[in-house]
């Protein structure tokens, strides 16, 4: 007892203010919603939160979600690579911009990302000529998506590949491994946890974006209509227990990829370890 | 001795006409409003300042917020002390009062259901009108690109259905089969459905997407200003009249004591003062003599179905049968 004391001096107060912190600030919040949800009985928030729109909006929700948070891992790893190894003019300036999405009201990056990509934007026209359309479809949704979480995988990454020795790798080097495999034995599997947690904090930032995707995304139902949208839905009509049971199944749903991302980290480091 | 008691009384005066000029000038209204009433209330919260001050009664200050009607609804029962709200739709009202916020009969208060202005329902076409887009019943052709708001999440879209599901009543002779299969077709032809009346203002105007845009007609009259050239207004002979109404939130007014004050404002939107300032931002006002000064850019010949028509027996009614899950809006886009 007294032993740890020494290690960690104030831990009964500490411990105290963490939880009650925590309890306040998530647990409480998250209780209330469960006690809304309460209104409705067990059937109703089942029937409610499975209805097949809902269950469609899921599929967008997670779907795009998913797809943006790995685009971000490849290019947000590419991009905290270059800002931690290269020196170049401008460095800073580009390190500032990864921000920008933190720092923006989501609403005005959907409004300008949806300009951009209409089949009237600077963007969206010449992709239209291909036959592509990118606002008011899925696709729009995960440019939106990318947009927002982009800071996540970067921010994520950026302070391990600083840690990370270029000396691993010339040793790698000497022993005759190409590119490809120092990337792959030597970065990756030191990357591998910070990728995991900005993997994990894109995508559920992705989940639960509306403001952003909104603009972009048409709301079309069963084709681009988000989960946070059926949200918002019933909360205009006063329902607001059927809002949580939308909102509760997609806290579960959200809770069970995260346990999966984690079990997932937890092999690979255990993979890694042995 | 009569010097200094003077002297006294002086400074008691003084500090009596210091203390009351400052209750005068700390006087604040807040005004819960809807999106499209930025503008209104800007000009209007103005012109009540100087009539107020006019009648010696002190500076005012009027606190504006926008939104979503629900959703502004929705902060005021959960909170956000409104003296006034003016919302795009009766039952967003209701359902203050139905918190215990606003006391019973609240629209009987003022004249006209409490609606000072009125407004309705027209199509805004790009210029020179390429589609040929003059009714309601154009709206379901085959690739005529219809941009609305949701009516789930936006009220003054609700109109916009209503509006349609009106004229396909009296063109298929109340046939509510006819008139759903009406609207489903509508409903497919939209390409975005926007959460709210900006954001499809926004698609339409900026984006390009779409041949029409279903909107209110301040709406459209703001878009035409905006962008001249670019747009018509077509006025469908028939449409709906959309009331958006104003109230006195009496728990925070009593609290605060600003009932005299919230009273006199709503009051005077119906001024000739208040009713020119609504018609000078396209609200069509609703004293009669008023409207006619405006008959340039309203269409006085319009017939209007109210939402108090039998066809939908006022808001409550037409709320569940059409808008409330399951109704006959999920109905159109179920599969």
């Amino acid at each position: 007892m007294t032993a740890s004391r020494k290690t960690i001096p104030g831990f009964g107060l500490t411990m105290g203010i963490t939880t009650s912190y925590l309890g306040f600030f998530v647990l409480l919040p998250m209780i209330s919603l469960a006690l809304r949800a309460a209104d409705l009985s067990l059937g109703e928030i089942v029937s409610v939160a499975t209805d097949a729109r809902v269950l469609s909006s899921y599929r967008v929700s997670f779907g795009c979600s998913l797809l943006a948070a790995a685009i971000n891992a490849v290019f947000g790893t590419m991009l905290a690579w270059v800002l931690v190894r290269y020196r170049f003019p401008g460095r800073r300036m580009i390190d500032g911009l990864v921000e920008l999405p933190f720092a923006l009201p989501t609403a005005v990056a959907g409004i300008a990302l949806t300009s951009l990509t209409a089949d009237k934007g600077w963007i969206g026209a010449p992709l239209a000529r291909l036959g592509i359309a990118v606002a008011y479809t899925r696709a729009g949704i995960v440019v939106a998506l990318v947009f927002v979480t982009l800071p996540f995988v970067v921010r994520s990454i950026q302070p391990v590949l600083e840690e990370l020795s270029p000396d691993y790798e010339e040793a790698g080097r000497t022993l005759g491994a190409g590119g490809f495999t120092i990337f792959r034995r030597v970065v990756l599997p030191e990357l591998r946890p910070a990728l995991l947690t900005g993997f994990s904090l894109a995508f559920a930032r992705g989940l639960g974006e509306y403001g952003s995707v909104i603009f972009i995304a048409g709301n079309r139902p069963f084709r681009t209509e988000i989960a946070p949208l059926m949200i918002v839905t019933r909360l205009e009509e006063f329902m607001y227990g059927q809002a949580t049971a939308v909102a509760l199944f997609m806290l579960l749903a959200s809770f069970a990829v995260m346990f999966l991302v984690n079990r997932l980290q937890i092999r690979a480091a255990a993979f890694a370890g042995g | 001795m009569s010097r200094r008691v003077a002297m006294v009384l002086a400074l008691l005066f003084l500090f009596g006409q210091v203390a009351a000029g400052r209750v005068l000038a700390d006087q604040e209204l807040t005004n819960v409003s809807y999106d499209p009433t930025r503008e209104l209330y800007e000009a209007y919260n103005e012109a009540f300042a100087r009539h107020w001050a006019g009648l010696g009664k002190g500076d005012v200050t009027v606190v504006q917020s926008h939104g979503g009607s629900a959703k502004q609804a929705r902060s005021v029962i959960e909170g956000n002390e409104a003296d006034v709200v003016t919302l795009a739709r009766a039952i967003d009202v209701t359902a203050i009062e139905e918190a215990g916020l606003i006391g019973k009969g609240w629209q009987g208060r003022l004249a006209r259901n409490s609606c000072p202005y009125t407004s309705t329902i027209v199509f805004l076409v790009r210029k020179g009108n390429p589609k040929g887009i003059r009714d309601w019943g154009d709206l379901a052709r085959e690739g005529v690109g219809v941009i609305t708001p949701n009516p789930k999440t936006s009220g003054g879209a609700r109109w916009n259905y209503l509006a349609a599901w009106a004229w396909a009543d009296a063109q298929y002779g109340h046939d509510d089969a006819r008139n759903e299969e009406f609207v489903k077709k509508v409903f497919d032809n939209v390409l975005v459905l926007d959460s709210g009346a900006r954001g499809s203002t926004n698609t339409f105007v900026q984006n390009g997407q779409g041949d029409v845009l279903l909107a209110w007609e301040n709406e459209a009259y703001l878009s035409l200003a905006e962008r001249p050239g670019e747009f018509e207004i077509v006025t469908p002979p028939t449409s709906i009249l959309a009331e958006p109404p104003v109230a006195l939130v009496d728990s925070y007014v009593d609290k605060k004591g600003t009932r005299e004050l919230a009273t006199a404002y709503l009051e005077y939107l119906y001024s000739d003062e208040g009713q020119r300032i609504a018609g000078s931002h396209y609200y069509r006002p609703g004293n009669p003599e008023i409207i006619k000064e405006f008959s340039g850019y309203f269409d006085l010949s319009l017939k209007l179905v109210t939402i108090d028509d039998p066809l939908f027996g006022g808001w409550e009614a037409a709320q569940s049968r059409h808008f409330s899950d399951g109704g006959v809006f999920d109905r159109i886009y179920s599969r």
